[in-house]
């Protein structure tokens, strides 16, 4: 409970800004370093409750009836047989190597495992978030400054996207354009074709989340005074939006990008195990119902690396675009 | 950024902007919202009232017939009707959300009050662990949970409620610390008002109403979390009248049956709106209060 | 008037706005001839800004206009289309409103801004059109145009880039210039050299329309003033035959209100045809009250400040000296009146007088005794003896609460709970709501409201009448009146000052402007920067300023007659 003076005067621009900029971007560097060595010491040390014998589980489970030497073997292999804190910073070394220990059920590295399918994730992601941008601005930027039915008919779409579930989406899009229309295939076949669908099912909800939040600031943006002061400049309708408002709708979107690319990886768990492609989320729920810890360890790590380099960027974007949250930093 | 915050910050955003538009009285979303919901908790407490037949009567000459003026739903594979199921289904699904919202609105305010009364350095803990719970977004914290626990309705209800706590912690934080700092409990301490005095007077019952708000609009969310579990076969189990449990059994026949899958899921769909609506409505009236 | 014989550059006659059943403008005329400054003056809701907005056909959505006449640069606008009107705005009139951090676009460089206006109108080639947006800024004595055009307005401080939308609203060169609260956001400073700026636009033939609440600003700048009031123009002329000789009553009682001309002690509400110096008479003077307060010399100071420091951490290190070493007593039955401009630390010193924040260095004690070095546990029995008034009433009532509960809490007591013992009953409870509300003059009846439902000037009532409740021995006012209609503003200050003779309250009253603080004030003290610069009677350093920075703060003042 501080009473924070007030600015003074113009803030110098050049060394400083510069000097803030770099102080910034340390800490935003700093701070991702240590979510993503804080995300891996939580999951090592949460694997560790798992009631039973890690051996068993990497020998098949508890039904696997393993001699006691193929548990001592598996034991020393994994270094199980060593203290925890020894373990734990074993794995910290390994992680910095890259090497993400080995599969329980494929026998395979899990790095090589994983890096053969985040290409195909992050593809899907990525093409999801973009359709949803397009399709949550053209949304926003139709049902605003048109009168109370556009608003209420743009409010009622944004709601009903969004509580869309991904895996009931999914079927019902499967049902009409696949089943009914045959316009695309019902799984994922390696086609655009293919990749409408999972897309689609990604992209909608998304687009209900992100369109309401930009029809909110585009609606503060209107009631601007700097939108009258436009028009008192001879500015037209379309012109105040395209030159003015639709950069203040924008704004909140791209803070938001962070956290959709993790919704999305998230919701690529299902989305992937419906259309049946190969990828992160299909692997994750495989491994998760196997329990082929070295494997669900590898994913939530690397979804936390996306996530976290995710929202490094869309903080610099973000203070590109708008120079009033580099300034407000600096008091 | 979770989820939940997002919902929170469009339905407050939404509430500003509708406060100034000087519309008056209930609407009829609210209305219907209402009424939808109300139907819900009859469903879920008297299922028998709701439902047109025994929603686990087998008939094998029944199977998979589509929707009908006897069978509003239409049957699955072994001939059971459908929207008794779904109503069947009602009861769990709403038990699943509630609890699921509650251990994550308990866990938040835990961790809100520890942050804006614990002094600098365990706010400064708390907002560092929630940025890395953060970094499992979505299913994720979900998924680990089961990991650990193993699969069940009853693990991916704590599952759903320990990964919505972050989103939870952050925004009764925030709220907390808005209402001790705002000029009103100032003003109260300039008057020489002890801090439990503030604290009763003050801060609980302005605490109260957003978070009713947060509990409301969090509900729909866990549904739909909960459901995906158990559509991924993680959480409730098939013969369970589960809705996320009828849309896993359901996808085998998506290609014949699509009603299998569509209805539980539009209930789904339907509650999630439902419960948003209220959110929104009760948002309007924690605006008016202001 | 030089400018008499040529064509007016706006004729108006009869404008009627209206939105829905409301008409807010009903029958407002005016001319306008190059080179003059007309100005409109009115409160919050007088139709001013309608009017003037209404001259770009920008009234607001919903609004029916009419007009007999309506002709700018010899154009009838009557019925025009938006399209026609698009061609008016920014050509023919150009648009100044009050605060440039919003009013232009945060997000785009001033430059930008300013080269809209060509790039609509013009279609001149980007270099023409940077060379005249750099052509526009020097006119407006922006320092550096080719650095800053790249700025935006968040960059530019509070002057400049008011400069800047000047600049955008003067780049095709307009006849008519429509400035609306053009200097309202900005310190007294700043606002006398934004004003200059526009007297040098009206000087290059310019036609200047002025909308403003403040009648100081007006008197600066306009050559003929309307007045307006519920949508008419009550009463017109020259500034000097309105201000030195109005003939309605309500604009003798806005001319009356504004503080600076009033000597201390006298109402400014008065009845707009009471006589002034009969009123004035009654009342003890200044020299009185200096008088009857030093008869008792070396009494200890009410509140003490000893040699105050306080500094905040700024984000990227180092510390920010928001109050510098500061000492400044309040005697019992004074007025103390701190003045500075906004970023020099009167806030954070009446935090500290009211020990919601500790000093860093030094302390503040309370008649004699300890008080900022107490603990919360030891000083909450004795806050009751320091009240605070706060500029937004509003925001410091619990937005749950009712009037009477407010009153009732701060009084002792909360209705419904007062049955315990120790408590006031609750009909005594009620009374004495009942009695704080008359004080303050307040009905009864808004016991029952919510703040929420309040005028801004009722809320203040409210909120002084809280400060009461409890018999302080002290108030601290920090801007208290900054937000209020200069009519509901003169009242309360009436009602402060009757108050405090009433009690015989001390008050630690600070404010912006130098004209509430001269009217309110024993003693004054000047803060610049964190440190007072100057403090003595309030006669003397307003009459004769011994530190450059208060003769710079007395001279920039708006005032009345120059």
């Amino acid at each position: 409970m501080t009473g924070r003076p007030a600015g003074t005067g113009v803030p110098a621009p050049g060394r400083t800004h510069r000097a803030r900029t770099a102080r910034h971007l340390a800490l935003l560097l700093g701070g991702a370093v240590f979510v993503l060595w804080a995300v891996a010491t939580l999951t090592f040390f949460a694997i560790r409750l798992i009631p039973g014998d890690p051996a068993q589980a990497i020998l098949g489970g508890p039904g696997s009836q393993a001699s006691q030497e193929a548990l001592d073997q598996v034991r020393s292999d994994y270094g199980l047989d060593q203290p925890l804190v020894v373990q734990y910073f074993a794995m910290l070394g390994r992680l910095l190597t890259g090497d993400l220990g080995t599969s329980y059920s494929l026998k395979v590295p899990v790095a090589e495992l994983l890096g053969a399918q985040i290409g195909g994730t992050l593809l899907l992601a990525v093409c999801s978030l973009a359709a949803a941008w397009v399709l949550a601005l053209a949304l926003s930027l139709w049902s605003t400054g048109r009168g109370r039915i556009a608003s209420a008919l743009g409010q009622g779409i944004e709601l009903v996207a969004a509580a869309l579930p991904h895996f009931w989406l999914a079927a019902v899009l499967i049902a009409v354009f696949s089943t009914g229309l045959g316009w695309f295939p019902p799984v994922a076949t390696g086609t655009p074709a293919g990749f409408v669908l999972p897309v689609t099912t990604l992209a909608i909800p998304l687009a209900g989340f992100l369109a309401q939040v930009m029809r909110e600031s585009l609606i503060d943006a209107m009631r601007q005074p700097f939108v009258v002061s436009a028009r008192a400049r001879g500015e037209s309708a379309l012109g105040i939006r395209f030159r003015h408002t639709i950069r203040h709708a924008a704004l909140p979107g791209i803070s938001l990008s962070g956290w959709a690319l993790g919704w999305l990886l998230s919701g690529a768990v299902v989305v992937e195990t419906i259309f049946a492609m190969p990828g992160l989320g299909r692997t994750l729920l495989q491994a998760v119902t196997l329990r082929d810890i070295p494997v669900v360890t590898g994913v939530v790590l690397l979804v936390a690396l996306v996530y976290v380099v995710m929202t490094v960027l869309t903080d610099l974007v973000a203070r590109i675009a708008d120079p009033r949250l580099a300034q407000e930093g600096a008091r | 950024m979770s989820e939940l915050e997002l919902r929170q910050t469009t339905v407050d955003a939404e509430a500003a902007h509708d406060r100034e538009s000087s519309r008056r009285g209930p609407r009829v979303g609210t209305v219907v919202a209402g009424a939808f919901v109300i139907l819900l908790l009859t469903a879920a407490a008297f299922p028998a009232l709701v439902a047109t037949q025994d929603p686990n009567a087998i008939s094998a000459t029944e199977a998979f017939q589509p929707p009908s003026a006897a069978h509003w739903f239409g049957t699955d594979e072994s001939g059971r009707d459908v929207y008794s199921r779904v109503v069947a289904g009602t009861g769990t699904s709403l038990l699943i959300g509630v609890t699921a919202t509650a251990i994550g609105l308990a866990l938040g305010l835990l961790l809100g009050v520890l942050a804006s009364f614990g002094g600098r350095v365990v706010d400064f803990g708390v907002g560092r662990l929630v940025e890395v719970l953060f970094a499992f977004p979505g299913l994720l914290l979900a998924l680990l949970v089961i990991v650990v626990a193993g699969p069940g309705p009853v693990t991916a209800t704590i599952a759903v409620g320990l990964s919505t706590a972050p989103g939870y912690a952050r925004i009764i934080r925030g709220q907390l610390v808005s209402i001790r700092s705002s000029q009103y409990v100032e003003a109260a301490r300039v008057l020489g008002r002890p801090p439990r005095r503030i604290l009763t007077a003050h801060l609980l019952p302005n605490a109260l109403l957003p978070l009713v708000v947060l509990a409301t609009l969090g509900i729909g969310q866990a549904i739909v979390w909960a459901a995906a579990l158990s559509y991924l076969g993680l959480g409730a189990q098939p013969p369970a009248a589960e809705w996320g449990a009828m849309l896993s059994a359901g996808r085998t026949y998506l290609q014949t049956a699509w009603w299998m899958t569509v209805f539980p899921g539009l209930a789904i769909v339907g509650t999630t709106i439902a419960t948003t609506v209220l959110g929104r409505a009760l948002a309007r009236r924690e605006r008016g209060a202001r | 008037m030089t400018a008499n014989d040529a064509d007016p550059v706006l004729e108006l006659e009869q404008l009627r706005v209206a939105f829905g059943r409301e008409e807010v403008v009903r029958g407002v005329s005016l001319a306008i001839a190059p080179g003059e400054c007309v100005a409109i003056v009115g409160e919050s809701g007088s139709g001013k800004s309608v009017t003037a907005r209404s001259l770009l056909g920008m009234a607001g959505e919903g609004a029916r206009v009419e007009a007999q006449t309506l002709r700018l640069a010899g154009r009838d606008l009557r019925g025009a289309t938006e399209r026609e009107w698009r061609g008016v705005r920014g050509g023919q009139a150009g648009l100044v409103l009050q605060d440039a951090l919003v009013a232009l676009d945060p997000l785009r460089p001033i430059g930008r801004e300013i080269g809209d206006a060509l790039r609509i109108h013009d279609r001149m080639p980007r270099a023409e059109r940077r060379a005249r947006t750099l052509e526009v800024l020097a006119d407006v004595g922006m320092p550096d145009p080719a650095t800053a055009v790249r700025r935006r307005s968040g960059e530019l401080s509070g002057g400049l880039r008011q400069r800047a939308l000047i600049a955008s609203a003067l780049a095709l060169d307009p006849p008519l210039l429509i400035a609306d609260e053009p200097t309202t956001a900005l310190d007294a400073t700043v606002q006398a050299r934004v004003l200059e700026l526009l007297a040098e636009v009206r000087g290059r033939g310019t036609a200047v329309l002025l909308i403003s609440h403040d009648l100081a600003v007006v008197a600066r700048l306009a050559d003929r003033v309307l007045v307006m009031r519920e949508g008419r123009v009550i009463e017109q002329g020259t500034v000097d035959e309105v201000l030195r000789a109005p003939r309605e009553p309500y604009t003798r009682a806005l001319i009356a209100a504004v503080p600076a001309e009033v000597p201390r002690g006298a109402p400014l509400s008065r009845p707009a045809d009471s006589d002034a110096n009969a009123t004035a008479a009654q009342t003890p003077t200044a020299a009185d009250r200096a008088a009857s307060r030093e008869g008792s010399p070396g009494s200890t100071p009410l509140l003490a400040l000893d040699g105050v420091v306080k500094t905040f951490p700024v984000r990227g290190g180092g510390r920010f000296t928001a109050v510098d070493d500061v000492s400044l007593d309040v005697h019992r039955g004074e007025t103390v009146g701190l003045v500075g401009e906004s970023g020099s630390g009167k806030t954070t010193l009446a935090r500290l007088a009211l020990a919601l924040t500790a000093p860093d260095r030094g302390a503040v004690t309370l008649d004699g005794e300890p008080w900022s070095a107490l603990d919360e546990h030891a000083r909450r029995p004795r806050r009751p003896r320091i009240g605070a008034i706060y500029q937004d009433a509003l925001s410091s009532f619990d937005p749950l609460w009712s009037v009477g509960r407010i009153l009732a809490d701060a009084a002792g007591g909360a209705p419904g709970k007062g049955a315990g013992t120790g408590h006031p009953s609750r009909a005594a409870t009620a009374r004495r709501v009942a009695e704080l509300l008359d004080r303050v003059g307040l009905a009864g009846a808004v016991a029952g409201r919510e703040p929420l439902t309040l005028s801004g000037g009722q809320r203040q009532r409210v909120a002084i009448a809280r400060a009461l409740a409890a018999a302080p021995e002290l108030l601290v006012c920090d801007e208290p009146v900054s937000a209020l209609d200069v009519t509901i503003q003169a009242q309360i200050l009436d009602l402060l000052d009757e108050l405090q003779r009433e009690r015989g309250l001390a008050m630690l009253f600070i404010s912006h402007d130098l004209g509430v603080v001269r009217h309110m004030a024993d003693r004054v003290a000047v803060m610049q920067a964190g440190r007072i610069v100057e403090s003595g009677p309030a006669e003397r350093v307003f009459a004769a300023p011994g530190h450059p920075y208060t003769a710079r703060l007395v001279a920039d003042a708006p005032r009345l007659v120059h």
